[in-house]
């Protein structure tokens, strides 16, 4: 399996999605913010439309479209103008109708956007691999050192705005990076689908963790293995990626879930 | 004594609605231990809201003479899914007064250590907040709010589902971090019951200030007989 080189360039891809997607869910379970990466992902779509229109890097649209998309999210929900979840309808809806609109403007609609929707493992490129573990690294870094302020705010959010914490920006940074955690991702699993990594890894660490750090790493850990086996999976069995590695993820949450009730 | 907040002829509204404070006259000096009670509704909490700057007044001016304030809002609760444990808790309302990037240095990791030794917490240090009693979780966050080192307390509702015994226990120990660390408290509850032994000052609010002086100026009719020692 390895000896084939798209193999090797999406386990490559892989690994940078399954740390990264749980590293930055996280943040966005804590925050009851679980769908704003479904969000974001149908903007996301909006971005690969905008690339095929523009004849641009579809990585580098979506990542633009992403984080704009995800800023919009922020900023509406900040300003209580409208309920959180109405303003990550308007943003999921404007998001898929725009590029569908943006696809059909490029005259594209017969090209394969399944691959874009559901992940494909044929299609991450050497510049993919390069951009995706660049990217991927800096976010992580990003998160590593800001991981203290993002807790707080996650654990308070009132209280570390009393304490002067830039709580605004520390918002707007976690759904940017939730931006580029798509953006990232969508070769493997797919824009779709993508939200999904971000938090059932989450979901499953936090039935069988200890302490918030826990929770954090054994999500990446759980993401990591999940990706890594769906791809294998999707390999042997012919099956899309994106999809094999989410159904891996859900069933860690049950066996996570298992675990818990039957440790009490 | 040097002023630690002021509310001049402060008034408050939210949105378009009618007052919820009007014309609010109100001075603390420092290292006051100032209990604030009222009826649900009658404001308090928006008083305190305005003292930390989570609202703006709609007209009038609030003054607070320090920035190092320790706030544990109301129904103080992590809510998250993620098991947190006390230390991590704490950790978390330390952020205010260390680097924003990059690991916690080893002074604030003993600042940390020491909140928790204060709320007599250090045996369930590392221990998941879930796990603890009612009380205990309320001395937890107090911990949180004590890690900036604060020269402002503001505590609202602090004793809210916490038993008698538990209520009085987090009073005592609110009128000993005071006197240990010379803080200014403002401590606000509709159950002043707990702090009444312990405070110089109580403030009623019922859309304005309708007393302030010290407890025993108090009229019978409105002593809590939840607490008998009082």
């Amino acid at each position: 399996m390895l000896d084939l080189e798209f193999m090797r360039l999406a386990f490559g891809a892989g690994i940078v999605v399954g740390l990264l997607a749980p590293a930055v869910g996280f943040f966005l379970v804590q925050r009851r913010l679980s769908l704003v990466g479904d969000g974001i992902g149908h903007v996301a779509f909006a971005g690969v439309a905008l690339g095929y229109l523009l004849n641009l890097p579809l990585v580098l649209t979506a990542l633009a479209v992403s984080v704009a998309g995800g800023l919009s999210i922020e900023w509406i929900r900040a300003r209580r103008r409208t309920a959180g979840d109405q303003a990550l309808a308007l943003v999921f809806y404007t998001g898929i109708a725009g590029g569908v609109v943006l696809v059909s403007a490029a005259g594209a609609l017969n090209v394969n956007l399944f691959q874009f929707l559901f992940g494909s493992i044929l299609t991450v490129t050497r510049g993919d691999l390069a951009v995706i573990a660049a990217l991927g690294a800096c976010a992580l870094v990003l998160v590593a050192l800001l991981y203290r302020p993002l807790v707080a705010v996650v654990v308070d959010e009132e209280g570390a705005r009393v304490a002067g914490l830039p709580v605004a920006l520390l918002n707007s940074l976690t759904v940017a990076l939730a931006a580029v955690t798509i953006a990232l991702s969508m070769r493997i699993v797919g824009i779709l689908l993508i939200a999904a990594l971000m938090v059932l890894p989450v979901i499953a660490a936090s039935r069988i963790a200890w302490s918030m750090r826990s929770t954090i790493v054994l999500g990446m850990g759980i993401g990591l293995g999940s990706v890594l086996t769906g791809i294998t999976v999707a390999y042997y069995a012919n099956l899309p990626p994106g999809a094999t590695t989410v159904l891996v993820a859900a069933a860690t949450v049950l066996i996570a879930e298992t675990w818990s009730a039957v440790r009490g | 004594m040097p002023l630690a907040l002021r509310l001049d002829d402060t008034s408050f509204s939210y949105g378009h609605g009618p007052p919820v404070l009007r014309d609010v006259d109100f001075e603390v000096d420092r290292g006051e231990f100032v209990a604030i009670a009222g009826p649900n509704g009658g404001g308090k909490t928006t008083l305190v809201r305005l003292v930390v700057r989570l609202e703006e007044p709609t007209s009038g001016r609030v003054e607070v003479f320090t920035r190092k304030i320790g706030y544990l809002p109301q129904r103080a609760q992590a809510g998250i899914d993620a098991p947190l444990t006390v230390r991590e808790l704490v950790t978390a309302g330390r952020a205010s007064r260390t680097r924003l990037f990059g690991p916690l240095a080893g002074a604030d990791r003993e600042a940390v250590r020491q909140s928790i030794d204060r709320v007599d917490l250090t045996p369930q240090a590392d221990r998941r907040l879930a796990t603890l009693s009612g009380g205990q979780q309320q001395r937890a966050f107090i911990a949180k709010a004590l890690a900036a080192e604060p020269e402002l307390l503001v505590l609202d509702e602090p004793t809210t589902g916490v038993d008698v015994e538990a209520q009085d226990a987090i009073a005592a120990l609110l009128q000993r971090l005071r006197d240990e660390l010379g803080m200014t408290v403002l401590y606000v509850s509709h159950e002043f019951g707990a702090v009444e032994r312990f405070v110089e000052r109580l403030v009623l609010v019922r859309g304005g200030i309708v007393f302030d002086g010290p407890p025993s100026a108090l009229p019978g009719v409105w002593h809590d007989p939840s607490h008998t020692h009082a």
